[in-house]
This record gives C-alpha cells, sequence and structure tokens, in this order.
C-alpha cells in the first residue's frame, strides 16, 4: 500500500485499525543469493538498494533481535556530512544526498529535518581548522558556512559566549545537516525492502559460517542453516564477532558510547550544536527532549550500558556550553555498543573469504552514512568490487598504510 | 595475583565500574586511563620481514565478547601501569596484576 495524503484520509475512516503490516515476516528459505547479517538502519538500506539498483532481489536480512533495535535506535539521530579528509566527504556527501530525497525514495515519512549543524570555535586556531575543512567540503559539493559571534548571537543566544576559558568567537555551519527520526529510517527501509522482495527475518542469530575452499556457503543460524552466494556483514558494534567466526581479526575494538534525553521542554535547539572545546553535541527531537551525548567512555565493551563519571562528564561540557540546561532533568540515558576501528573510518568492502563483505568500523559516524553505506555496499555485492565512493574504505587498508585519520590521532580507537 | 570482584553481572547494585589498582586498592574510573588490549606484543625487528607482525601489534584485535585482558594506568593516583582482567559484557573485574609483574595471558614472568 502507498502511503499519500489521501491513504491517511481513507484510514481515518476506520480509525486507523486497517492499516496493513508494514513488512511481512517469512520462514527463511533454504538459500539466497544475498544474505545481509543485521537488520540495522545499514543492512536494510543495502537489502533496499540491491533490490531496487542492482535487481537482486533473492536477498534476507538476518536480525538476531528486532529490526532497528540495535545501534539504530541507540544514536542521536544527526546527520551531516562536515568531513575533510578526501576519502570521507565525497562518501558522507553522497549519503547525504541520498538523505535530501530519501522520503521520495522510499514512500515512508523519515522525518528529515535540515535544521542545521553548528560546530563552535574557541580559539584563533579553532577557527582556521574550520576554516579549512569548510573550504574542503565546498570543494567537494557539499555546502558550509562561517558565522561570527553576531550572527551565533542570533540564533544560539543561549551560549555562554563570554566563558572565561572557552569564549564562544564563532562557528562553522552546515545547513543542509539536521536531524531524522531514527527508527523511523529502519521501518522506511525495510518496508521498501520487503515491497522489492527481500525476506526480513527476525530473531535470527548467526552462530556460525560455512566456509569451502576460502569462498562462503551459508551461515547456521538459530533458524537453521540458510545457503548464501554471498554474505554482507553489516553489524556494527559486533563486526569483530561476526569476522572471527570466518577466522578474521580485524582493527577494530568496541566500545560504548552513552546518549541522553531530558524532559520535553519547549522549543529551545532549532539547530544541531557541538561544543568545540570538549566533546558534546545537543539537538532537540520534536517531542521536546534534548537530545546529547558526548566522549566514549574509553574501554572495550559490548555492554550496551556506560558509567557515570563519562556522564558526568558530558553534562559539565554541556553546562559549559549552554549554562541555561542546569534547570533541565535528564530522563533517560543508554549506551551503545560502537565499532572503533584504528583510524576512526568505516570498513566497507571485501574480506580475505571470497563472498563475504564487510560493512563496519562506524565508530559514532553510522547514522548519518545509513543511506550511503547501503548505496555502496550494494554496489560492492553486486559487483563484487567497492564502488569509487567506498574505495578508500577497504579492510587492507590498515596493511597498504592507507589510513584515513580524520583526527589524527593514530591507532587508538578511544580516541577517535 | 589479586582476584578482584567489583559487582555483580546483573549490576543491581553498583552501577559504577571501579577499578581495583594494585597499589591503590579499588578507586573510582575517572582517575584511570586506558591503553587497551594487553596481549598483544610489540615486535622486536624492524626488519620488512616483520611487517605482518607489526600489523598485528599496531592494528588487530581480537576484541573479544567475554574477558578481556588490558592495560590500565593510575593516572590519576599512584601512576602504576597494570593489566586488569575485565569481561567486556558484564564489566565485571575478574583479575589485576601490575603490568611489570604478569604477562598479557595472566602468567608470572
Amino acid at each position: 500500500m502507498k502511503h499519500s495524503a489521501l491513504q491517511i484520509f481513507r484510514q481515518a475512516w476506520s480509525s486507523h485499525r486497517k492499516w496493513p503490516r508494514t513488512w511481512s515476516s517469512p520462514e527463511p528459505k533454504p538459500a539466497y543469493d544475498v544474505v545481509i547479517v543485521g537488520g540495522g538502519g545499514h543492512g536494510l538500506a543495502t537489502a533496499f538498494y540491491l533490490a531496487s539498483e542492482h535487481g537482486i532481489r533473492n536477498v534476507a536480512v538476518l536480525e538476531k533481535g528486532w529490526i532497528g533495535g540495535g545501534n539504530t535506535g541507540r544514536n542521536t539521530t544527526i546527520v551531516r556530512s562536515n568531513y575533510l579528509l578526501d576519502g570521507n566527504e565525497p562518501f558522507y556527501e553522497w549519503s547525504l544526498k541520498l538523505w535530501e530525497g530519501l522520503e521520495q525514495s522510499l514512500n515512508y515519512n523519515v522525518m528529515m529535518s535540515q535544521r542545521g549543524v553548528i560546530n563552535l570555535f574557541h580559539s584563533d586556531a579553532q577557527r582556521d581548522g574550520l576554516v579549512r575543512r569548510g573550504n574542503a567540503m565546498l570543494m567537494h559539493g557539499a555546502d558550509a558556512k562561517l558565522m561570527d559571534r553576531d550572527e551565533l548571537e542570533k540564533v544560539l543566544p543561549y551560549l555562554d559566549f563570554d566563558n572565561a576559558r572557552f569564549p564562544v568567537l564563532g562557528g562553522l555551519c552546515q545547513p543542509r545537516g539536521g536531524t531524522a527520526r531514527h527508527d523511523a529510517v529502519a521501518w522506511g527501509f525495510a518496508r521498501a525492502a520487503d515491497q522489492l522482495g527481500v525476506d526480513i527475518i527476525q530473531n535470527c542469530e548467526v552462530t556460525g559460517m560455512r566456509i569451502k575452499d576460502g569462498a562462503i556457503d551459508g551461515l547456521d543460524t538459530t533458524r537453521g542453516f540458510i545457503g548464501a552466494g554471498k554474505v554482507g556483514l553489516a553489524v556494527a558494534g559486533n563486526s569483530s564477532r561476526l569476522a572471527s567466526m570466518a577466522g578474521l581479526r580485524l582493527p577494530i575494538e568496541s566500545h560504548v558510547l552513552q546518549a541522553f534525553v531530558t524532559e520535553s521542554i519547549k522549543p529551545l535547539v532549532d539547530t544541531v550544536v557541538t561544543f568545540g572545546a570538549g566533546h558534546f553535541y545537543i539537538s532537540q527531537s520534536d517531542k521536546g527532549g534534548l537530545v546529547f551525548g558526548g566522549d566514549l567512555d574509553g574501554y572495550n565493551s559490548y555492554a550496551q550500558r556506560g558509567n557515570l563519571p563519562t556522564a558526568e562528564h558530558i553534562m559539565e561540557s554541556g553546562m559549559a556550553m549552554m549554562p541555561c540546561l542546569g534547570r533541565v532533568r535528564v530522563v533517560r540515558h543508554w549506551g551503545g555498543v560502537m565499532d572503533m576501528t584504528m583510524d576512526g573510518s568505516p570498513i566497507i568492502g571485501l574480506t580475505p573469504v571470497t563472498g563475504l563483505y564487510l560493512n563496519g568500523g562506524w565508530c559514532y559516524g553510522g547514522f548519518k552514512a545509513t543511506p550511503g553505506s547501503g548505496w555502496v555496499f550494494a554496489y560492492t555485492l553486486a559487483r563484487g568490487e567497492p564502488h569509487r565512493l567506498n574505495a578508500a574504505y577497504r579492510l587492507d587498508r590498515f596493511s597498504t598504510g592507507r589510513i584515513i585519520d580524520e583526527k589524527g590521532v593514530g591507532p587508538q580507537p578511544n580516541l577517535h | 595475583m589479586r582476584r578482584v570482584w567489583v559487582h555483580s553481572p546483573t549490576c543491581i547494585n553498583s552501577p559504577t565500574m571501579r577499578i581495583p589498582c594494585p597499589n591503590c586498592g579499588e578507586r573510582g574510573l575517572e582517575e584511570f586511563s586506558y591503553r587497551g588490549d594487553a596481549t598483544v606484543t610489540r615486535p622486536t625487528s624492524i626488519e620488512p620481514s616483520s611487517e605482518s607482525a607489526w600489523l598485528d601489534y599496531v592494528y588487530l584485535r581480537d576484541n573479544p565478547y567475554g574477558p578481556h585482558w588490558e592495560f590500565w594506568h593510575h593516572i590519576s593516583g599512584c601512576r602504576a601501569w597494570f593489566r586488569l582482567k575485565r569481561d567486556t559484557v558484564t564489566h565485571e573485574v575478574l583479575a589485576v596484576a601490575l603490568a611489570a609483574e604478569v604477562d598479557g595471558e595472566g602468567h608470572r614472568s
């Protein structure tokens, strides 16, 4: 059923009780051309683009829990393409372009809101760094706008501009950045993929991989063996665990990242703001809650929950930037498990096992990449070689020295 | 090697992970800094033939789901480096030893 204003009107006559299921829940078939492991945004987007762009429809998406129940449901919903390096910016900009047309291509409201993303700077050196970044973005066809203090005072009057240690001198704005509704992204891709014939199989955990003569043959799962011509892993957070089933060691550590939501308040933050003197980013959801986050906890973890020293540190950063936050109460916080790579950039491409493809290492940049990641991963799975946009994200870049270290901090995952 | 239990796996009684420094005892997490996997070994050779050993040491990690030997530094305390065996799923601390005394597998040197 196509979603439209007319359809909403029609369904209203039956008090919205006759909407069909958004996607079907078929039993797994014995074998598929392509099996995607991981029913988050990236896995579902991959399946959708495999079916819609490459005509490969004998595809299954296996999810150990429920779709969108992992990091797709645990992020702070920020969408942007403000990267510096050549390996990153074209990819993220393509992803942002896909976001801009996503609702039309999925026929689903993902509540994409291009409300702008502003990175603050607090020193001359930081301004120079952001000017350089802004220029790199413009050269790659993205948008960027340098804002001085006067302009910022009009849009963000509540910042602590005259902070003694970290005065706000200005910011780099990407007006096309913003937020999207995270669950709707998973549901929209699932619905669109399902309509093209993709099988979405929930509560189906992969327990082993069968490899014959160096090529993938299929997967052992909690719902039996499923044969596969090709397998794509889109399980960021758990990439190392899945890859170890194929005997691979990855340049990845799993770390916990926390996020927070406050009680609902009247509209206050109508953009996305990031602090330049600490790691803190904040936006406001359409329900009114302030959504914010900051640094990793900093130690290996698969626990999906963090510890209080990091929570305190993040809130201190928030208070330094926006003192008015002190009166608002946090009502929920949670942790997500991040694939932190050794250079802070994702891995999308081939593995040493024929027919096994990896999409992971998203650090904490995964959500904004969802459509772009699915698009290039579908291309890579369909053609057996990476697209120009993800060619730099190859797994073997660590052995060839072609790392993409956006922050320049070296192989220390908890610093990226 | 001392065996230390920091909190229950279900995390009901103590929501905060505390780190047992071999010198100072159990202290708050904010006093420590984290290095990472303590089971990788720095190659001694710089010959081209040791390239894959360097790749292993610098980049590749087991990243286990469960017990993990890791380096911690009591940066705001006694400044000792030590190895901690900690469960990455429950955050339970299983064992601790000064870095100079015990290797990544928990064997005394």
